[in-house]
């Protein structure tokens, strides 16, 4: 019984077996499963990039070019053939400003979600690794910043600092990213007790080192899930701010402002319906952009994880 | 004795037949065969031992012999027959009368099966009162009268608990006592006593025999530990690949196994390292005491001298010390008092506090090669890092070195572009052993590295160390509770219970008689390749 193990090697050890293939025949396998709502999502976002991106070569006119007649209906229902949705109420074409409206909202909103997931994200793996009064500190620093309602807080910063778009970006990031904090703490909290990050630090591996190559590339899907929402969420808050008159500031064409220069008439909606849409065509795009952004983080969450953020 | 003994059969009826029974999984977007085609039947009466390496489908048989598919497999072809029953042809409501009632499982870990907020007796007799067999308190009786043949302390009064109340080895005795509750055709032990400590696992496992013996049970016991299964069986069927090997009765399996692969299995325990005393002292731990969070103390006055080239080990049960000694070296976990000397000259305490070099000298393998490696990033990369962070090695030479160490491990080239989860678990492992010498350590802490595999792969993780070792002149701080692993490998043995030192000295010293009582229970619990050697321990014991 003291022969050696005759078919053993090493090398011969039957691993799981597991097809290797390249990035885009993988994508290609999960977009060919994807549901159909993940299809539309898709494509709604990959149409308002393409307006975003080239917003200035779609667009018929000026962003703030002004036309001698004001609140002209569509051009469909009896209006000027020039404006396809009509003037708004100093007589600005409503097609020009939705077109750049797409460019400055989804721009600003895309850079502040950035903004907020560096900031937000840094801090919430260094309080998962540090674990020390540095945790502590932070995370009570972002129960407070959470403890107050963030649109009535937003809106007051504002009004201290006034609603500049650098302003507006940095506030909004800042409010934001203590939800990108505490996820990324506590989905960075279970990596952080794996061996592996133990041996990087045995190794004498240093912050940035387990930070970003330990750690973070094991907890992006939950990440980019949390983009997508969170832009969602950054862009609403945009768009509401706008609405109230402390967002983005006339001249430049945004979609919450539009909405509040055409509720002028929502109380002859009643009488003339067609008095409704230069609101609700602004209204319908953010809400369309929003649906579409959480058809598609809906679908890629189910895919990687159950994880799921209720806000 | 029970309300259904009327309609069991005679012992020696066929309790269960199942036919060239083919099960595939799924994974990967295909459908890959798991078993290929195994016959199996079994007795009323009979314990059936079922073993293999992990993923010889053993498991998945076991589970089909309840007509039971888990998520992702299913019941290709083939025919089960439990009692008369066609298990292929039952509707999911039948089989369900079936389970928990006249067929139980016994999972292998208690600690995850039991629902943490529920007593333990309630969910002992769960299953027997929702299958009408009998009424909640006389359920509730017998459960305690179970408990009590199954040695429980305080019968009475242990099913009022909850499970975080109890310890790993009870909880998987009540396991059993649920399993045995409404007196079942049959059981099935899926790796019971995989969790537990020797120590522990003795005890359970004379529970587990007795109470099968005493109500004339059938059982199918899933294993990979052969000494444990050849306490328990009657019989023995070994599989691999999906496909059986070769079955026969326990004692003749064990003496005469006729096919090679059977014969390898049985050979793995033979592997013997001569000691070799050495006073050239590598790394030494001078009264240590540490413990977690100023309050609960975990080792106390610690003092192990560890020779250079040479293999201590450090033996005990779990929460003995043993993993807290190799933070504390590490300077993980800084000690309170006391000092960890490397040739010569004092350590510093804290992690942060030592020097690169300090740090490349001691490596550290790990028990759970699937954690200890990011699995994100591929062999070249867990391999190069070390080279890169320590030797500065670049490009074309740290390739070079990443295939001589791939070399050194027995893999080969081919396996740079892997990812941890494309490799088997021994391949894991040596992936972990070429990380730790990619740094040229002096010392590397082996923490339970053999624990998680089986016992071919065991072996050949064994030779590559002591293989390294003679070439390398390493020096291994070996940490296991398996004594075999130790007899196989070590110089000198070291035995901790309760965060202290018992003993320390050469192994022929250690491994032989006169015994303080700590380390005569502990290596007389390692079970044996002897049929009997459960039924003499437990006379010896009394």
């Amino acid at each position: 019984m003291t022969e050696e193990p005759q078919s053993y090697s090493a090398a011969g050890e039957v691993a799981q077996v597991k097809l290797r293939r390249g990035l885009g025949e993988r994508t290609w396998i999960a977009l060919r499963k994807a549901p159909l709502s993940a299809w539309f999502g898709m494509i709604v976002i990959a149409l308002y990039a393409f307006v975003a991106i080239f917003g200035p070569y779609l667009a018929p006119y000026g962003e703030a070019q002004v036309f001698a007649k004001a609140d002209e209906p569509w051009s469909m229902l009896g209006g000027d053939p020039a404006h396809f949705f009509g003037t708004d109420q100093i007589g600005r074409d409503v097609l020009t400003r939705l077109i750049y409206g797409a460019r400055n909202t989804i721009g600003i909103a895309l850079l502040t979600t950035i903004l907020s997931f560096l900031i937000g994200g840094s801090l919430g793996l260094i309080a998962a690794i540090n674990r020390s009064w540095l945790d502590q500190f932070l995370s009570r620093g972002v129960d407070v910043l959470m403890s107050i309602p963030s649109l009535i807080f937003a809106l007051m910063l504002l009004s201290i600092f006034g609603s500049s778009i650098p302003s507006l970006i940095l506030i909004i990031a800042v409010l934001d990213s203590t939800r990108v904090f505490r996820l990324t703490r506590s989905v960075a909290a279970n990596v952080v007790v794996m061996d592996y990050v133990e041996a990087a630090r045995l190794r004498g591996e240093g912050l940035g080192w387990i930070m970003g190559k330990e750690i973070l590339p094991n907890i992006m899907p939950p990440l980019v899930a949390e983009f997508g929402l969170r832009f969602s969420f950054v862009f609403l808050t945009i768009a509401s701010l706008s609405f109230l008159g402390l967002g983005i500031q006339p001249p430049t064409a945004d979609w919450g402002s539009m909405v509040r220069d055409g509720s002028r008439f929502i109380q002859f909606v009643a009488y003339d319906w067609t008095l409704a849409l230069p609101s609700l065509l602004p209204a319908g795009a953010v809400a369309l952009l929003t649906v579409a952004v959480n058809f598609v983080v809906d679908w890629f969450l189910h895919k990687t994880s159950g994880l799921r953020d209720d806000h | 004795m029970t309300t259904n003994s009327n309609k069991r059969g005679a012992k020696g009826d066929i309790l269960i037949e199942m036919k060239n029974v083919e099960i595939d999984g799924f994974s990967d977007e295909r459908w890959h065969k798991i078993v290929k085609g195994v016959d199996l039947t079994l007795r009323r009466g009979e314990v059936m031992g079922l073993i293999g390496e992990s993923g010889a489908g053993k498991s998945t048989l076991g589970k089909a012999a309840m007509g039971y598919a888990q998520p992702g497999c299913k019941i290709r072809s083939g025919s089960i027959m439990f009692d008369g029953i066609d298990l292929m042809a039952a509707t999911e409501a039948e089989k369900r009368q079936l389970w928990g009632s006249r067929i139980a499982y016994v999972a292998q870990s208690a600690a995850a099966s039991f629902n943490p907020a529920h007593r333990l007796i309630d969910q002992t007799v769960e299953a027997t009162v929702d299958h009408g067999i009998s009424g909640e308190s006389d359920a509730k009786q017998d459960a305690v009268g179970l408990y009590e043949s199954l040695q429980l302390p305080d019968p009475g009064n242990i099913g009022g608990r909850y499970p975080h109340q109890v310890s790993g080895g009870q909880l998987q005795r009540i396991m059993t006592a649920m399993a045995m509750s409404p007196r079942p055709d049959l059981i099935i032990f899926d790796e019971p006593t995989t969790a537990l400590d020797v120590t522990t696992q003795v005890e359970v496992l004379v529970a587990m025999r007795d109470i099968v013996e005493k109500f004339n049970t059938a059982a199918i016991y899933i294993t990979h530990d052969l000494a444990v299964v050849a306490q328990m069986a009657d019989f023995i069927k070994v599989l691999r690949y999906g496909e059986e090997v070769e079955e026969a009765e326990t004692r003749k399996m064990l003496s005469q196994p006729e096919e090679d692969y059977t014969k390898s299995l049985w050979s793995v325990r033979a592997l013997h390292k001569d000691e070799s005393p050495s006073d050239d002292i590598a790394l030494s731990i001078k009264n240590v005491d540490a413990a977690y969070g100023n309050t609960v103390k975990v080792l106390h006055d610690v003092s192990i001298d560890i020779p250079r080239g040479r293999t201590v080990s450090v033996v005990g049960e779990s929460g003995s010390g043993k993993s807290t000694t190799a933070r504390v070296i590490t300077g993980l976990l800084p000690p309170m008092t006391g000092s960890i000397e490397f040739n010569g000259e004092t350590l510093p305490n804290a992690l942060k506090d030592r020097s690169k070099d300090q740090l490349r000298r001691i490596q550290m393998i790990y028990q759970m090669a699937d954690t200890a490696m990011n699995p994100k990033q591929t062999v070249a990369d867990i391999i190069g890092r070390p080279l890169e962070f320590y030797h500065n090695l670049k490009g074309k030479q740290r390739d070079d070195r990443i295939i001589e160490l791939l070399e050194m491990i027995e893999l080969d080239e081919s396996f740079m572009d892997r990812l941890p989860g494309e490799l088997s678990g021994g391949q894991k492992q040596r992936i972990c052993i070429a990380r730790a010498l990619a740094a040229e350590p002096e010392v590397i802490i082996c923490d339970e590295v053999t624990s998680a595999l089986d016992q071919i792969v065991q072996e050949g993780i064994l030779k590559l160390l002591l293989r390294l070792q003679k070439e390398l002149n390493i020096t291994y701080l070996f940490i296991t509770h398996d004594i075999a692993v130790v007899t196989a490998i070590s110089d000198e043995i070291v035995v901790m219970f309760q965060g202290q030192v018992v003993e320390q000295g050469l192994k022929s010293k250690i491994l032989a008689p006169p015994y303080p009582d700590y380390t005569q229970l502990l290596l007389s619990s390692v079970p044996e390749m002897d049929p009997d050697w459960l039924s003499n321990l437990v006379e010896e014991r009394g």
